[in-house]
């Protein structure tokens, strides 16, 4: 789950970070009011979960509260990436002497954190790694040690950075660090962290991504979701426990584990079908749970055709047929209906749909191919 | 032969006094897995399956009661961890992990920690093992999948069902099927188990079933270029996949460009890996070997 600035800064500021004073606003007329009490020159930023807010004239200087006003009237107004602005950041502007990089994500193919840091600040760190790899300084951090002292040192000379300046570097690396462990992180980024003309480190951007799985152990954080970025339906979905992706295609697609799931979208676009969704209903799928999946697919007008994939293990094929059996009397789905079922207790299940009108297939290609043709409106 | 489990395994389940739990041990048992302790914290001294299989409050009690030598895992991801943390504690040489959900800053303390205790953690978010005709060790359905010399790794669950029941209809059977599991940090990697399979002297074939996100297939077919004497088939789940997004299995995400489809497929080709387009040719496939 992706958190915005305002939200990522204020935990790392939790954590020792020092960040510009500043505020949130929904309205122009709080903007003037946050910028009114700051005094001097401010920043009014989109808080949207896009990235290049700067290039997309999201983010705005502005020299007195009138101008903040005026500002933030027409950010809040703007659509960036298709996202509509909520809210803005009014922050104290800083006076930049340099720019730095800092991050920590998991390093997946190392089973560590890694903190990277470069003196390429303000810039996107992919494309530093694309263009100067050797200016990213990495560190591995020992998930059982945790982060040391001499490793921020190793980043701090990494990056050339004045020695005056390594003892609140190091702080904040530490915060930054403590901030993506408490709150369970799997990525956590300063871009980019100031060095003011006054001489003070000052993390001025901040983005956060927390493991959806952890949000269990932070109710505070999970509160922070911000449900503009995500489809109606895939919200819908997640309360159900069921993981749903919307395509462009017109074939619904239902099926137990994700990567048959998958399979099983390839498999329709194989034998020239297009996928309108990825639905896995999960292990131990209860019959109130696949009633919700049914639901959810069948909302989407686009659908022609629903292809059902379920190979039983954990899922039992007979609570999957009375889940089947719920929606369609609820849903009552005009769209001709593909139902595989194989596995444990899949034949029990599969006498359950029988009863229920439903096109019967024995193999993924098979059903796949039927599908394809009840979508086209063909044979059935 | 087969690799990690076979008749002398013998098992313990944590949390089998759960749904799930005990659902999946009468499973095992009536496949013929050796079954001999059962773990849930609060419910020691009791018994389940008919007073067939003893309940102990700690994973220690259990080893120590049973000689337990293998454990699989059915309880919630908030506790799944610790049940991993308390198994490697106890000395037990395979852990078998089904939840699904850990948090990821977890799974690396975990497989830290796993690496200096020495016990091999299979999964988590895996259907666990199938050695056909011997032991099953998760809940893989036993009855579709019969004895063979095909060797089975894969990062699905049901997928794996699909291509063992493929393979199953023109009769081609498999020594060991191990699902090593979806989530971006787990316990035995692609490369782990294909060593095992080109030891395994009953292993003549090994399929591999792979997808989306991450580099751990990249690095097998590597391994199957460099060392590998027996023929491997492939398949990739996610060609039709959007990049950024993840895919049901929390490491199913091609993130930045990478872990793509194509990218897996074109790697393994390089090493001479036939890879399928669909689950169904699999089989097929093999049988052509």
């Amino acid at each position: 789950m992706k958190l915005h600035e305002y939200q990522s800064k204020q935990i790392f500021a939790k954590y020792g970070v020092p960040i510009p004073k500043g505020r949130v606003a929904t309205t122009a007329a709080e903007a003037r009011q946050i910028a009114e009490e700051l005094g001097g020159r401010v920043v009014v930023k989109a808080q949207v979960l896009v990235g290049g807010r700067g290039k997309a004239g999201g983010i705005k200087l502005a020299n007195s509260p009138e101008e903040a006003e005026e500002l933030a009237t027409q950010i809040l107004s703007m659509e960036l990436k298709g996202l509509p602005v909520r809210k803005v950041l009014v922050d104290e502007a800083a006076n930049i002497a340099s720019e730095i990089y800092l991050g920590i994500t998991n390093d997946r193919a190392a089973r560590k954190p890694v903190m990277m840091a470069s003196s390429e600040g303000g810039v996107e760190i992919e494309e530093v790694a694309r263009k100067t790899p050797e200016k990213i300084i990495k560190i591995h951090i020992d998930p059982l040690l945790g982060l040391r002292d001499y490793q921020t040192r190793d980043l701090a000379l990494g990056i050339d950075l004045p020695k005056e300046y390594w003892r609140d570097f190091s702080k904040v690396c530490f915060g930054l660090w403590e901030a993506y462990k408490n709150s369970d992180g799997t990525l956590a980024e300063i871009n980019p962290l100031v060095i003011t003309e006054e001489g003070k480190i000052l993390a001025v951007d901040g983005k956060m991504i927390v493991d959806d799985n952890a949000l269990f152990r932070h109710p505070d954080i999970a509160e922070m979701r911000d449900l503009d970025v995500e489809a109606p339906e895939e919200v819908e979905a997640r309360k159900y426990g069921l993981s749903y992706i919307k395509l462009d295609g017109d074939i619904g697609c239902m099926v137990n584990g994700a990567g048959l799931a998958m399979t099983t979208m390839d498999v329709i676009k194989l034998y020239g079908g297009e996928p309108a969704n990825f639905l896995d209903i999960g292990g131990g799928a209860s019959a109130e749970k696949v009633a919700a999946a049914f639901r959810i697919i069948l909302s989407e007008p686009n659908v022609k055709a629903v292809l059902i994939n379920i190979f039983g293990g954990i899922t039992r094929g007979d609570e999957v047929a009375r889940g089947i059996l719920a929606a369609m009397e609820e849903v009552k789905p005009k769209v001709p209906m593909v139902a595989r079922l194989v596995g444990t207790n899949a034949e029990e299940g599969r006498k359950m749909l029988a009863k229920a009108n439903m096109i019967t297939a024995e193999t993924l290609v098979e059903a796949a191919q039927k599908a394809v043709a009840a979508a086209k409106g063909g044979v059935q | 032969m087969s690799i990690l489990i076979d008749e002398n395994t013998r098992l313990l389940v944590q949390g089998i006094t759960g749904r799930e739990g005990l659902f999946h041990t009468t499973q095992m048992v009536e496949y013929g897995t050796k079954v001999v302790a059962g773990v849930t914290p609060g419910k020691g001294g009791q018994w389940v399956l008919d007073d067939r299989i003893p309940v102990f409050d700690t994973v220690k009690a259990a080893v120590e009661a049973t000689g337990a030598n293998a454990s699989v895992i059915f309880v919630p991801a908030r506790f799944a961890p610790d049940a991993i943390f308390e198994a490697a504690d106890a000395g037990v040489e395979l852990i078998v992990c089904i939840t699904e959900g850990i948090p990821v800053q977890d799974m690396m303390k975990v497989r830290a920690y796993l690496d200096q205790k020495g016990s091999r953690l299979v999964g988590p978010n895996c259907p666990g093992l199938l050695s056909p005709g011997k032991a099953k060790v998760g809940i893989i359905p036993g009855d579709i999948a019969i004895p063979g010399n095909v060797g089975v790794v894969s990062r699905s669950g049901t997928l794996t069902y699909e291509v063992l029941y493929a393979m199953k209809q023109l009769g081609i059977g498999a020594t060991t099927t191990v699902g090593i599991g979806g989530d971006p940090i787990n316990g035995t990697s692609f490369l782990d188990v294909l060593k095992m399979f080109e030891e395994d002297p009953d292993t003549e074939k090994v399929v591999l079933i792979g997808e989306i996100g991450g580099t751990d297939e990249q690095k097998a077919a590597q391994y199957i270029a460099d060392h590998m004497t027996k023929p491997v088939v492939g398949f990739i789940a996610g060609r039709t996949a959007p990049p950024g997004k993840r895919m049901g299995h929390a490491g199913a995400i091609i993130q930045g460009g990478e872990g793509t489809a194509a990218e897996k497929i074109e790697a393994l080709e390089k090493a001479g890996v036939k890879v399928a387009k669909h689950p169904e040719e699999i089989a097929v496939l093999l049988k052509e070997l």
